[in-house]
């Protein structure tokens, strides 16, 4: 027999479940969660309507060899193709791959630069989504002396 | 309210570069305190440049960019005089704009 008041106990522990649960996707309602939760390139790609991954001459990554600081590495993306919609920066071995992304619009050129953190040496990934569903990448290994996630 | 901006747009053959400096934390969601409990995550997540009111750019980022992050990027058909606008708003719906002249 379960009296009222353990009954009001339970829901109240259930009904807080559920508000931290929920929290991050209310925290986050406009924003391509999917995207910037994914922890593979290819499921990022996917967020952004990807559907098929294949490498390309024409899709640039710039980036330095070696950094010596993972907190601050400096990333750049750039394509001469025409009908890129938007160009996706990642770097393959952080806790969530994709960095940042760029819609691509006919006043601005598709060259973006920006800093990343990265917690360990790993690829680094410039994508261009095309207009026509293809995902393009170019690819470019950073070695990190110091870890810029965590601690 | 956050610190502003560091803006610098340049005018060079019929395109314009626009070098962002922004202020911010950063946060990257996975570090942790003196007491062990992670810091929640507080990032910029859009970013959006105008040229003369126009919007030109927008851009999602995630919590890996890093602190105080720079951007770069070009207008086409930018010219010297034209006022370029960079605004940003983060995962606490806290939000910042400001403008410069390309010279």
């Amino acid at each position: 027999m379960q009296t009222r008041r353990e009954t009001l106990k339970q829901s109240a522990v259930v009904a807080g479940l559920l508000a931290t649960a929920g929290f991050p996707q209310f925290a986050q309602a406009a924003f391509n969660k999917a995207g910037f939760d994914a922890k593979s390139v290819q499921d990022a790609a996917k967020a952004y309507g990807a559907a098929s991954l294949a490498e390309s001459k024409d899709v640039t990554i710039t980036g330095p060899d070696i950094a010596e600081n993972g907190a601050v590495v400096p990333l750049g993306a750039s394509t001469s193709l025409a009908g890129v919609k938007q160009l996706l920066i990642l770097v393959e071995k952080n806790p969530a791959a994709l960095v940042a992304m760029f819609h691509v619009s006919d006043a601005v050129e598709a060259n973006f630069a920006t800093r990343a953190k990265m917690g360990q040496s790993s690829d680094v990934y410039a994508v261009a989504i095309m207009a026509d569903g293809k995902a393009l990448f170019a690819k470019k290994e950073v070695k990190v002396t110091l870890g810029g996630c965590g601690g | 309210m956050a610190d502003p901006m560091r803006i610098r747009a340049q005018a060079s053959g019929g395109k314009a570069t626009v070098r962002v400096l922004m202020s911010h934390e950063m946060e990257s969601g996975q570090r942790k305190d003196a007491a062990g409990k992670l810091v929640p995550a507080w990032f910029i997540q859009e970013v959006t440049a105008t040229l003369n009111g126009k919007p030109v750019l927008s851009a999602e980022w995630g919590p890996a960019v890093s602190k105080n992050p720079f951007m770069q990027f070009a207008i086409k058909g930018a010219k010297s005089g034209d006022k370029v606008a960079v605004t940003w708003k983060d995962n606490k719906g806290d939000t910042r704009t400001d403008e410069a002249t390309v010279s």
